[in-house]
């Protein structure tokens, strides 16, 4: 089991081949640094658009309430259902809600709680696979097989199982996530802290008279943040269709709290006669990960160390 | 192979111990047991002392160790209890309603692999090419959107627009399947194709190709001779390993279209807080996966000449 995920990751890495490969044939043929300067600096300037991009979305999130048009939770059935116009820019739903206010509003539940959700499962992994790769022995296995326990599950079918003991609610749902997540920022974690602990520089360090602490957060997690923070970058997609699915399921957020997921499900009776009120919060959901999508990956190339020393 | 494969087993035995475990404590921690839950649903108002009684001809006094192994042992024999809500058997429920999920998962890996396959071979071999950057293009498309937006993108096309296809699946069969197994095919084939072209460029990178290439071996046939050949074993064992997500992707799936397999009954179950159900859900589904795993392994075993001549460990 173990085997099989990490052949996965490492399939999963090699994504990257064609960038490096046209790097190496540029080394055999050519001017080499300056081949290796202008795809650096490719990815750079990606990297800039998709920053901007992901921090408009994040300031959305941020100040979802001073941007909506209207207010999100605010009724009015005389003016329900109806179609984009100047007024409503897309229209109202069934209570006669704004739906633009409703998206803006609804990527607070919906981005927000995306980030809170990767950085408490990356953090939390990160402790544990530190603390595991750093005693090693005996406390390293018998922790890594719970770890493996928990890899054992289908991931949403342990999330489902989870908010299903637990109830509804956003905060709940990320706990379920956070539960099934975690373990695979503890794997990293731990190969990469093994790989460090033996480093020559690290022998230094404590011949120097570093403390365990001082080791750990001066020399070790400097050190191994760039693999966790390449695996939390492309987590984020992930992790935020699995929230609003959950959603979706009435297992996370609900109604009426505005969120993309429930909002969904709360019209799709709606999916014949105005397609519009059911679909248009998928887009925004498609939106937002297509972007943290481009961002996890243009942070990949760029953090890729075995790109760097090329 | 033969102790690689005892070894493997042997490993099994705390992962299922660990899986039951977690599932039998997480709905132990629901907060309502059994007893609590019978004489709620049917409404009587009963005294402390019955709640007792019932409680100690159930086992629910007993320590939760015992308790565990108890529910361990009629796991092993098939039975998990009966359902709060309808009263029925629980394991029954659950595998009559199993060959519908496993269908749909089997549809569903049949479409992507038809679809990916192709394509993520066609994107490696046309490597920063048009047709390379149109595949790429789309995978991302599919990998970002989540699938319940597939499965009503889906539906307002094929059942409402076209009028092609029922909105509700009526029953399991072929028709009413299309669109559960385009929703879970697409977001999987998504994936896919990306994974089948990184590993085809990857052999194509090798050295031998090169060497193939120099000795005047036309590019068809080292493509169909030889790349495929040693990429096959990957991309056989990538696709066992999302069988997963795809486990998971069912439950979402299944409860829009109305399929009437365990994922939906999972999703029924919590709704109703019917416990011994999600629970049995939550067991199977993870030994089914761990088994698929555990298969794809041994089988990447098998067929990997280097492990299966002795050349590597084991």
């Amino acid at each position: 089991m173990r085997e099989a995920s990490e052949r996965k990751n490492f399939i999963e890495e090699e994504d990257t081949t064609e960038v490096k490969k046209s790097v190496k044939h540029a080394s055999e043929t050519g001017p080499t640094v300056r081949v290796q300067k202008i795809k650096k600096n490719r990815i750079k300037g990606k990297l800039i658009v998709f920053l901007i991009l992901a921090g408009a979305l994040l300031f959305v999130s941020l100040f979802a309430r001073q941007l909506c048009p209207y207010d999100p939770y605010k009724q009015d059935l005389s003016a329900a259902l109806q179609s984009p116009s100047p007024e409503h820019l897309m229209g109202t739903d069934r209570f006669g809600r704004d739906l633009l206010s409703r998206i803006i509003m609804g990527s607070q539940a919906s981005i927000y709680s995306t980030l809170l959700l990767v950085l408490i499962v990356s953090v939390v992994g990160t402790i544990f696979g530190v603390f595991c790769g750093w005693k090693g022995g005996k406390v390293d296995s018998v922790l890594m097989r719970i770890s493996d326990i928990f890899l054992a599950f289908p991931e949403l079918v342990f999330a489902l199982a989870v908010a299903g003991v637990l109830g509804g609610g956003i905060q709940n749902a990320i706990f379920a996530m956070a539960a099934i997540a975690w373990p695979k920022y503890a794997r990293i974690a731990r190969s990469q802290t093994l790989a460090q602990k033996e480093t020559p520089y690290m022998y230094a360090a404590r011949l120097s008279g570093d403390t365990t602490f001082q080791m750990i957060f001066k020399h070790i997690l400097p050190n191994i943040m760039g693999p966790v923070l390449v695996t939390a970058m492309l987590d984020i997609g992930t992790m935020m269709m699995g929230l609003s699915g959950l959603s979706y399921l009435g297992l996370g957020a609900m109604p009426p709290t505005a969120e993309w997921g429930s909002m969904m499900s709360e019209s799709r009776s709606m999916l014949q006669t105005y397609p519009w009120v059911t679909l248009s919060p998928g887009v925004a959901i498609f939106i937002s990960v297509m972007i943290f999508n481009l961002l996890g990956d243009t942070v990949r190339d760029y953090l890729d160390p075995r790109q760097r020393t090329k | 192979m033969k102790s690689y494969i005892i070894k493997r087993l042997l490993q099994l035995i705390p992962i299922v111990i660990g899986i039951t475990l977690l599932s039998f404590a997480m709905m132990r921690m629901a907060g309502s047991d059994a007893v609590t839950q019978m004489y709620s649903q049917s409404g009587a108002i009963v005294s402390e002392e019955v709640i007792q009684k019932a409680r100690e001809e159930l086992g629910l006094d007993k320590p939760f160790i015992v308790q565990y192994f108890v529910w361990l042992g009629g796991l092993l024999r098939g039975d998990m209890g009966t359902s709060y809500v309808s009263g029925k058997n629980v394991f029954s429920t659950f595998v009559s309603k199993l060959p519908a999920t496993l269908l749909l998962t089997l549809m569903s890996i049949v479409f992507t692999v038809a679809v990916s396959i192709p394509l993520g071979i066609l994107a490696a071999v046309k490597q920063n090419k048009v047709t390379d950057y149109i595949i790429r293009f789309c995978t991302f498309i599919g990998n970002s959107m989540p699938n319940f937006f597939i499965a009503l993108l889906l539906m307002n096309l094929f059942a409402i627009q076209l009028g092609w296809l029922p909105v509700m699946s009526t029953g399991t069969t072929f028709i009413s399947g299309i669109m559960p197994t385009l929703t879970l095919g697409i977001s999987m084939a998504a994936k896919y194709t990306r994974q089948v072209r990184a590993t085809v460029l990857e052999e194509l990178d090798k050295d031998y190709v090169t060497g193939l290439k120099a000795k005047g071996v036309r590019g068809s046939v080292i493509l169909w001779g030889s790349v495929l050949k040693s990429s096959m074993l990957t991309i056989v064992t990538l696709l066992a390993l999302s069988i997963g997500s795809l486990l998971g992707g069912t439950a979402i799936v299944e409860s829009i279209f109305m399929w009437d397999g365990v994922g939906k009954l999972a999703v029924d179950s919590i709704t109703m807080r019917d416990y011994p159900l999600i629970q049995a859900y939550v067991v199977w589904m993870a030994i089914i996966y761990v088994v698929v795993n555990l298969v794809t392994d041994i089988l990447y075993h098998y067929l990997d000449p280097r492990v299966r001549l002795g050349g590597l460990r084991d």
